[in-house]
């Protein structure tokens, strides 16, 4: 996120897209909701009519997979109605031009029909946007789950620079992030091309920096992706697995073709629980959770926040990073480390964003990174004056249709996401009876009209077929989605990703496609 | 600037200070029970009711904006007096059952009897005992314990938005309720606790799944570990167990949760928790030794390394995980092992 999240109870405007903001980050669904009733204007963008929709002042139910086109639509009205800052595209900005062109076919007219919502609605949440002191947009995995995911960010980031909502106090541009940790495992380079502190494994200087720092040789080539590793094992080019605290035999798409490949690598799981994918492990340690161990998180908006232990582990299960001292040391490469503090010293002194940051400093309350100095109070604003990389980049983006929705034979399109009761793949929230009282297990979301032409009756049995294989589930008979779009929640084993396709990435960042999957629906019997 | 005195000792405050705000400046407690900083005062309990040099009525310090030349006194015998009167009322149909309630010793009610020495209700009302509300799976509304502070329904309204439930019904019959006399499981609650969480009393109370005095408990501060909002929480722990969650005011989340972070914390202690390592062996996974499973694992390091090099090694970090578990993965992944083949599901 640019911006934090106490920053939403001030904006001006809010404009909510691909998140399902009071399911998924409750507390701050409940903080667009106490905006709203200072005054804020709310723009909701969804396929799904989600429980923000009814507060919006502009709802737009738009087809999955056509979002590049609603805020390309959004950006021609702020041109055409003069509602763009002028300066600041001038001094702060490149590549407008190509931007403006671009947006020139993408009229309301023209996305409305691709969207199938109405012209106007387009018209009123550009004026919305445009026309706020600062706005602000929220969006998540609705927005970054596509083939043209990264692309799709583009544009929202078009329309942030454009507006000059960027580096504003109220304004900018926030991913919520969907998990406790995701922007720590980030800034500690758990992704394929990062060391930690976002430092390329490709720049020779951040190679020589980290073989220093930690004394051995380093590859400068970037490594897999997940949804690259997994074809990778099923290829044979790798044949050792080690997964920590995730459960892809749920959460990634294709879930036949993950466990063939879960197979066929020699595979290493360590989580609280014998998960779907644990139960395929040749072998699994077992980890402590949250409440159990010292150290940090990283919260959507930067800030790192103590972790505390208030209980004991069970058993012998033991800390991860305890876990990776044994098998460093086993491997031949020496580590000594007595507790996460001593890890957390050493991270600062090689992340850059971290390095003003101690446990004394965040033991009283978080503070967001950049934090360069123990002097310096920390980053709630990113790109302050003018983006980071000195000139905002804008991206013409042009709107292409999935090929997933190319098939007569599977005609709707299934979506994706998760519901409040539950978190991820269930593995922490099924433990709770109440919650599997609320929310027992997976469903199918049947506009009334489908439900009528197929003679699908709420709670029927009903069978989903994709190109990948074929579920069976419970029919919830709601207007919340289109006509053609059904959604299934995620967080179980045998559902919606045994549907969704894994071969097709997005070609910058190498997500899959998870919300747009052409479906077919049939009563069973 | 205005400056007024309480108990005698002068304050200075800014205008649109209220008495109870300019009270707790200088460390003088008020008694409240309807009170809480993030919502509009509601003056609806009246126990934080204080003297005015001058006034005739006693008004409710947390209403009453601060004036020049104020003199205030908060444990005045009149102030005492009507503290006294206002605890009778409420406990005229309260029940007296605090050996066996689960709010016992963090229960507002029962600290200011304490207080005020009141042992037993001056007055008995005539009420009839109303059915307890136990159909959301996760917190119980005993109507019979309320005393009509209304703050649950101002945190629901004002905070949380939901608007799931508002004052019904007048005079002694005022209770909490969604509308429309639908129960809670009904109603538009999303089970967030957050009223169940300020409750002064054991109106609202979680249904706990073990046996706790709040005395007994430890609290300990931590970030939740669902969502990336980053609530800060506080565990409340008994015997190595945590046994309920309270919101704490983090930056992120001034003092709100939701049902997830505050009533799904069972897997943390549950019996299916792995407690040793398990290694395949005659295709089963059985329990195994530390020794033997971190050997296991780092000989099948070493060969794969040696016969395919360490690009044919891939892991997949952790976002549930802690910042220093990841940084270590990645230390064991790219400078033990030598590959970059590390990712994590920021992109599931």
């Amino acid at each position: 996120m640019t911006n934090s999240i106490t920053e939403f109870k001030d904006a001006e405007a809010i404009f909510i897209t691909g998140s399902n903001t009071t399911e998924n980050h409750p507390v701050i669904g409940a903080q667009v909701r106490q905006a709203i009733r200072k005054g804020a204007k709310l723009i909701v963008a969804d396929p799904r009519e989600i429980p923000l929709a009814k507060d919006a002042d502009v709802f737009l139910k738009i087809k999955p997979g056509t979002s590049v086109a609603l805020h390309n639509a959004m950006l021609n009205v702020i041109l055409e109605e003069g509602l763009e800052d002028k300066e600041y595209i001038a001094n702060v900005t490149e590549d407008f031009e190509a931007v403006a062109e671009t947006v020139k076919k993408y009229t309301p007219e023209y996305s409305a029909a691709i969207c199938g919502v109405d012209a106007e609605d387009i018209r009123k949440a550009a004026r919305i946007y445009g026309g706020a002191g600062v706005a602000t947009i929220l969006y998540c995995m609705g927005i970054t789950q596509h083939v043209n995911g990264t692309e799709t960010v583009m544009t929202l980031n078009n329309l942030v620079m454009a507006t000059g909502n960027l580096g504003k106090k109220g304004g900018g541009l926030n991913p919520l992030r969907g998990q406790n940790n995701v922007q720590g495992a980030c800034d500690m380079g758990a992704l394929n091309v990062f060391f930690p502190g976002y430092q390329l494994v490709t720049n020779p200087d951040a190679v020589a920096k980290f073989e220093k720092a930690w004394g051995a040789k380093l590859s400068d080539q970037p490594g897999y992706t997940m949804t690259q590793a997994i074809p990778a094992a099923h290829h044979g080019d790798v044949k050792m697995l080690y997964i920590m605290g995730e459960n892809p035999m749920v959460s990634d798409p294709d879930t036949a073709h993950v466990k063939e490949s879960l197979e066929k690598a020699f595979l290493v799981v360590q989580d609280l629980f014998l998960t779907e994918t644990a139960e395929l492990a040749d072998v699994v340690f077992p980890a402590a959770a949250f409440a159990e161990k010292d150290g940090t998180f990283t919260n959507s908006d930067r800030t790192v926040q103590r972790v505390r232990k208030a209980v004991e582990a069970p058993g012998e299960a033991k800390a991860d990073w305890e876990i990776f001292v044994e098998l460093m040391n086993r491997v031949g490469y020496e580590a000594s480390y007595n507790n996460a503090e001593e890890i957390f010293e050493e991270i600062r002194t090689v992340t850059p964003q971290y390095a003003g940051l101690t446990y004394a400093r965040i033991e009283k309350g978080g503070i967001p990174w950049p934090c360069p100095t123990e002097d310096h109070p920390g980053t709630p604003i990113l790109h302050i004056g003018k983006p980071a990389r000195g000139k905002g980049l804008f991206k013409a983006v042009e709107w292409v249709e999935s090929s997933e929705l190319s098939s007569e034979e599977y005609p709707l399109v299934m979506t994706t996401g998760r519901i409040l009761y539950q978190y991820h793949t269930t593995t922490m929230t099924d433990r709770t009876e109440g919650i599997n009282k609320v929310a027992p297990g997976h469903y199918v979301e049947i506009n009334p009209a489908l439900a009528a032409a197929k003679g699908i009756a709420d709670g029927d049995t009903v069978k989903v077929t994709s190109r990948r294989g074929s579920i069976t589930t419970q029919a919830r008979v709601s207007d919340i989605v289109g006509e053609n779009v059904v959604f299934i929640p995620f967080h179980w084993a045998s559902g919606a990703n045994v549907l969704t396709n894994a071969d097709e990435l997005d070609p910058l960042c190498k997500i899959p496609g998870l919300k747009v999957t052409g479906v077919k629906v049939e009563k069973l019997a | 600037m205005i400056n007024l005195k309480i108990n005698g000792r002068p304050v200075q405050v800014e205008e649109g200070t209220t008495v109870l705000q300019a009270a707790s400046k200088i460390g003088i407690e008020i008694p409240t029970f309807c009170n809480d900083p993030r919502l509009k005062p509601d003056g609806a309990c009246r126990i934080c009711t204080v003297e005015v040099e001058g006034k005739i009525n006693l008004p409710t310090a947390c209403t009453t904006p601060a004036e020049e030349g104020m003199s205030i006194w908060t444990e005045s015998p009149s102030v005492v007096e009507a503290r006294k009167e206002i605890l009778n009322l409420l406990l005229s149909k309260h029940p007296m059952d605090c050996l066996t309630c689960s709010k016992s010793g963090t229960c507002t009610l029962q600290d200011l009897c304490y207080k005020y020495e009141i042992k037993e209700p001056a007055y008995t009302a005539p009420t009839t005992v109303q059915p307890i509300d136990e159909s959301n799976p996760f917190y119980y509304s005993d109507p019979n314990k309320c005393i009509s502070c209304g703050k649950c329904v101002r945190v629901c309204n004002e905070l949380q938005n939901t608007d799931a439930i508002s004052m019904v019904e007048r005079g002694a019959s005022t209770k909490v309720s969604p509308p429309f006399g639908m129960s809670l499981e009904e109603s538009e609650c999303v089970s967030c606790g957050n009223c169940v969480s300020i409750c002064p009393v054991g109106a609202l109370m979680p249904k706990s799944k073990e046996k706790f005095r709040y005395w007994e408990t430890k609290a300990t501060q931590t970030t939740c570990s669902y969502c990336g909002v980053g609530c800060q929480l506080e565990l409340l722990t008994k015997d190595n167990k945590i046994v309920d969650v309270k919101p704490a005011m983090g930056k992120s989340n001034e003092g709100l949760l939701c049902v997830k972070g505050k009533f799904a914390f069972n897997f943390v202690g549950h019996p299916d928790r792995l407690t040793k390592p398990l290694v395949r062996k005659n295709g089963k996974l059985e329990e195994s030794t530390w020794e033997e499973a971190l050997d296991i694992v780092a000989n099948k390091v070493k060969e794969v390394k040696a016969e395919n090099g360490p690009n044919a090694i891939a892991a997949f970090s952790s976002a549930r995980a802690l910042t220093e578990d990841n940084y270590m993965m990645n230390k064991f992944m790219r400078a033990a092992i030598g590959t970059n083949n590390i990712d994590h599901c920021a992109r599931l």
